[in-house]
């Protein structure tokens, strides 16, 4: 085993470590030496092709089909320098401030919270996008809700020179997405933090890390490890965990901190959701363009729904739709036609959801859909197939129907599926891409994992700074909040410095 | 090749309960039309497929979902497929579309 010596080691390398170096690299002119571990691969920019699945493989966690313990579920997150950041559409949403009231964690304020996710609005280049780059499935939901006499609003989006290849969720092959991958990892590279990819973390000790370095496979894509393949010790005076909802708490449950930690993995939410799907009787611009410029979050509060404008891959779309045979294929063919939404339940915490480890120490998410989630759920879809015919699809399909297909000239059957749904899990795809929680902020061990600074109780030199910090659902996408937050960890630890390192 | 290459990722024992899966779709028919799945006609199979992806025990449907995922994976994996159907994305984006 090959040893190694940092002052600052952070894992992950997404909203939450991706932000942590950047704030923490000025320490680099001080003589601190900080790592950042990154289990996936770090691609060149040519290596963004666009290509379903070629992309997904190499960029998500599992290739995009990590399946809950229940295997009712899909979740995407991302497995790459950058992580999250790498794969996500770029929407930029400040956090609300009934949620952060909601989570009532001690020195956690919304003002506090909104201010840093701020600054990180303008370093990262969030803005509107101009209403000559939205493409018509975008227009036709903002029409569809105005008919109906909807508040689709548009989301800011973090995005520099956006071609509009439409192919965010497979990494942008035009690097315009300014994700951590773009800015605040190379800056803190920059400043003299070390970035060491296909490192996988397996255990934290007493300020020790175990971890193991993958060699690149053979014609696999991205460059190789900084780092020799093999096994190694690396020592820090402090650790920063980020690798996200699934993996942190996993992370901490492996090297046994649950004795300590009771609340570990407990708390887990992710906007579980569905694709919906209609056709339209002209080709319509779908897949190209900016995919997700505008949501309506109006039935949030009262029926625990979200709608986001969307626009998947192949595969992906095929796998959403129940079904099979002719039906199936009608919609496929149709593909130029289409146009989506995405729905997503508010979830809540639930004590069935939460983040265990398996024997071989891997994580497992154990997720079921609460009957508020499926009223939810059943909710958005209804509300998006009447969005749709609003905006002149001719039929929809409607995986919450037992028939699925609902053509035009039969919508008033909507209002009947609504009150006896067909909500199977299982037969319905459902996926989630905000996971949140299992390593909540809190008061103390018995209600949470860290104080409000990501500090993980009674254990000063170690660190949580990412999604895994909420206590409950944030209800909308997670990204600038993330940064917010782990930004406040590292200011924590800069203050602390004299005494932390 | 596709669905080969991502069930050498998946678990032993998921790699086992989809073959089992597999195995009793092809028998299930012979209780009901006495013969074998890949003997039957195209609407009798249509009605075992229905069957299992409304089944009311959850782990069944669960089942359904996972193998039918894998075919679709196996058809819309594949660049002919994707052409077929008109999806075009371009990594130039609306330049592409001058």
């Amino acid at each position: 085993m090959t040893r190694r010596s940092y002052d600052v080691v952070i894992i992950g390398s997404g909203a939450g470590g991706g932000t942590v170096a950047q704030e923490l690299s000025s320490l680099c002119r001080d003589g601190v030496r900080i790592a950042v571990l990154e289990k996936g691969p770090k691609l060149r920019a040519e290596e963004f092709t666009g290509r379903e699945l070629e992309m997904a493989q190499v960029l998500y966690e599992d290739g995009g089909g990590f399946l809950n313990a229940e295997r009712t579920m899909t979740l995407a997150f991302g497995s790459t320098y950058g992580g999250s950041t790498a794969v996500y559409t770029g929407t930029s949403l400040l956090p609300p401030e009934h949620v952060l009231q909601r989570w009532n964690v001690p020195n956690c304020t919304f003002a506090d919270v909104e201010q840093r996710a701020r600054k990180f609005m303008t370093e990262n280049n969030v803005h509107f996008l101009e209403d000559k780059w939205i493409n018509e499935n975008n227009r036709l939901f903002v029409e569809g809700c105005r008919r109906l006499g909807y508040r689709a609003q548009q989301f800011p989006v973090n995005l520099k020179g956006c071609r509009g290849s439409s192919l965010c969720n497979l990494g942008c092959p035009n690097q315009a997405k300014q994700g951590t991958d773009r800015v605040q990892l190379p800056r803190a590279e920059r400043n003299g933090v070390e970035v060491i990819t296909r490192c996988e973390v397996v255990r934290i000790g007493d300020k020790t890390i175990f971890a193991r370095v993958h060699a690149k496979p053979q014609g696999g894509k991205g460059e190789p490890s900084p780092w020799e393949a093999g096994d190694y010790q690396i020592d820090a005076k402090v650790i920063v965990v980020c690798g996200g909802a699934v993996n942190s708490p996993a992370l901490l449950l492996r090297s046994g901190l649950e004795p300590r930690l009771p609340r570990l993995g407990q708390g887990f939410t992710c906007h579980p959701a569905f694709i919906m799907i209609a056709e339209h009787e002209r080709a319509i611009t779908n897949f190209v363009g900016h995919p997700k410029s505008f949501y309506l979050d109006q039935f949030a509060k009262s029926d625990r729904f979200l709608l986001e404008t969307c626009m998947y891959f192949p595969f992906v779309t095929a796998k959403s739709m129940t079904g099979f045979g002719e039906e199936h294929s009608r919609f496929m063919r149709a593909f130029p036609r289409l146009q989506m939404i995405l729905v997503l339940a508010c979830d809540e915490v639930d004590a069935h959801n939460r983040v265990t480890v398996d024997g071989d120490g891997r994580p497992v998410v154990h997720y079921r859909c609460t009957p508020e989630v499926m009223r939810g759920l059943v909710q958005g879809a209804i509300v998006s197939a009447k969005i749709f015919f609003a905006a002149g699809a001719v039929r929809v399909h409607l995986p919450v129907a037992g028939c699925a297909t609902i053509e035009r000239t039969d919508a008033e059957r909507l209002n009947l599926i609504a009150e006896h749904p067909d909500f199977k899990p299982g037969k319905i795809s459902i996926s989630a891409a905000h996971l949140q929680g299992g390593c909540a902020m809190g008061r103390g061990p018995a209600d949470s994992v860290t104080d409000g600074f990501g500090r993980v109780h009674g254990i000063p030199w170690l660190f949580v700074a990412d999604s895994s910090l909420f206590p409950n659902s944030l209800e909308i996408n997670p990204y600038l909040t993330i940064m917010a937050l782990a930004d406040r960890v590292a200011e924590t630890i800069r203050k602390d410095a004299h005494a932390l390192l | 090749m596709l669905v080969a290459t991502t069930l050498q990722n998946r678990p032993r024992a998921m790699q086992r309960q989809l073959r089992l899966f597999i195995r009793t779709i092809q028998w299930l028919p012979v209780f009901r039309y006495g013969k074998r799945f890949t003997s039957i006609r195209a609407e009798q199979r249509t009605q075992i497929l229905c069957y299992l992806q409304d089944h009311r025990v959850e782990v069944i449907r669960c089942g359904f979902w996972g193998l039918r995922t894998l075919a679709l994976l196996g058809y819309y994996g594949r660049p002919e497929s994707v052409q077929a159907i008109g999806y075009a994305a371009d990594p130039r984006g609306w330049e592409a579309r001058r």
